[in-house]
């Protein structure tokens, strides 16, 4: 059976910040953009999660169109299946962590919620730590409820945008392995945004390099990485000159 | 001691907080989350009453409600009596210049709360209706008890608007406020002293019960 479609972005717009991008990720591959700031690798993401709202464009994801300005098509962010991992992880200060993660759960009957949130919990090692409040963790474990929460909900794809950068170098190693564990185990289309080449390395399939709203070149991370096709995306990758 | 102008003082700002909770939930929000054109003239005219004379709000809501004008006329219409000199008229006096009391910490209750938060929930499938009251309410309820114990102790105090527009009368328009005012004027100071004593201890418990909840929550939300 030949595999439903994964994500299809192209995202058009003048300002705020401009973008003119187009590209694709097939279910189960992780997809990096990387860029240095302000390139608006974060506005795609938004623009995807429907957090923003670009001039013209489109965003389709597992047959479902999400954004389609030519039709008139704009699904609001809580219509659209996506799971958000937010740089600084942006969870529910007034609810313990259980409940942050059954609060994405809302597509299960309540009697549900808590048990699966618990599971989800577990899956990224915070088992007894349930009645915790966001503030009593490290910043480790809160990206990790993030990431249970952003799981929670079944999403079609899954947006990671600079999710490590906040934690220390050993808490993101153990974290790049999940997120590994992640892409073996969903078959969903993954994109993460990060400026460290090391992770695009070791996490991602495909690579975009983008400044300016535009993508510089795209292919796999070792391709990219070997022959960069300008000075441009040399810049953009911040790696040493020829 | 009037006890009959502190019930009415009371049922006075009770009816104001309640009236004013949505009405401050609905602005405060719309105010924090929205750009709109003219907004700064809106956040103006919402706080017009803190800078205002109590003289002119007081002349503006005589003209307004008087039975001449087209409220005023509708309102007897409706009820059969004047909206001057009675409590409904009181009321509203009370309401409109109440609003930034209780509009304005609510509004800044709700720009407190990290916008990345409530983008989160919105991703995790939460309706623009369920962001309210499982994010934005519980967040910003601290602010809300404020900005409704403000409206409530203002209440209780305010004198100038409400003398002119609801007069003195006891037992309709007669509040603990103007209740002083007379003890003062017919030299009953040990009255007014044990009502000005009253109206102290009442605000300075409902302002201490405030500050110290939202305190509690602060530290709870680290």
């Amino acid at each position: 059976m030949a595999d439903a479609p994964g994500l299809d972005v192209w995202l058009k717009q003048s300002g705020p910040i401009a973008l003119d991008v187009r590209f694709s990720c097939a279910q189960g591959q992780l997809l990096a953009l990387v860029g240095p700031s302000g390139s608006g690798k974060t506005t795609i993401l938004r623009a995807i999660a429907g957090l923003t709202r670009p001039r013209e464009g489109y965003v389709a994801c597992a047959g479902e169109v999400w954004f389609d300005m030519t039709k008139g098509v704009a699904a609001p962010a809580h219509r659209r299946r996506v799971g958000l991992v937010f740089q600084s992880y942006a969870l529910f200060p007034n609810m313990n962590i259980l409940t942050n993660v059954a609060a994405a759960l809302g597509h299960l009957p309540v009697s549900q919620r808590r048990a699966r949130a618990a599971a989800l919990l577990a899956s990224v090692h915070l088992q007894g730590l349930e009645k915790r409040w966001p503030a009593e963790l490290s910043g480790g474990q809160q990206q990790r409820v993030a990431l249970a929460r952003a799981l929670a909900r079944e999403p079609a794809v899954l947006l990671l945008d600079e999710p490590f950068s906040a934690v220390d170098r050993r808490t993101r190693r153990a974290l790049h392995d999940e997120i590994a564990a992640l892409r073996r185990n969903l078959h969903i289309p993954m994109v993460l945004v990060t400026h460290d080449l090391g992770e695009v390395a070791a996490l991602a399939d495909s690579v975009c390099v983008i400044d300016g709203g535009t993508i510089l070149q795209s292919g796999t991370p070792q391709a990219v990485m070997a022959a960069p096709l300008n000075a441009e995306v040399r810049n953009a990758l911040d790696l040493p000159g020829e | 001691m009037d006890w009959a102008a502190l019930a009415l003082s009371l049922k006075l700002g009770a009816l104001t907080t309640l009236v004013l909770a949505p009405i401050g939930v609905i602005v405060g929000r719309a105010l924090a989350f929205t750009e709109f054109a003219g907004k700064g003239v809106a956040e103006a005219a919402v706080a017009l009453p803190l800078v205002l004379p109590p003289t002119v709000l007081g002349y503006y809501l005589l003209s307004a409600f008087g039975a001449s004008s087209p409220l005023g006329g509708a309102w007897r219409a409706l009820s059969g009596h004047n909206l001057v000199f009675s409590f409904d008229g009181l009321l509203v006096a009370s309401i409109l210049i109440n609003l930034p009391f209780a509009i304005q910490p609510m509004q800044r209750g709700f720009e407190a709360i990290p916008g990345d938060v409530r983008e989160a929930a919105a991703c995790s499938g939460l309706s623009p209706w369920r962001v309210l009251w499982r994010i934005d309410l519980p967040l910003a309820w601290p602010a809300i008890v404020t900005g409704l114990t403000l409206a409530f102790a203002h209440t209780l105090g305010e004198f100038g608007v409400v003398l002119m527009v609801g007069g003195a009368i006891p037992g309709e328009t007669r509040t603990i406020a103007v209740a002083i005012y007379d003890s003062v004027e017919a030299f009953d100071n040990s009255a007014a002293g044990l009502m000005s004593a009253m109206l102290l201890t009442i605000s300075l418990v409902a302002l201490s019960l405030t500050y110290a909840l939202s305190r509690k929550i602060g530290r709870r939300h680290g």
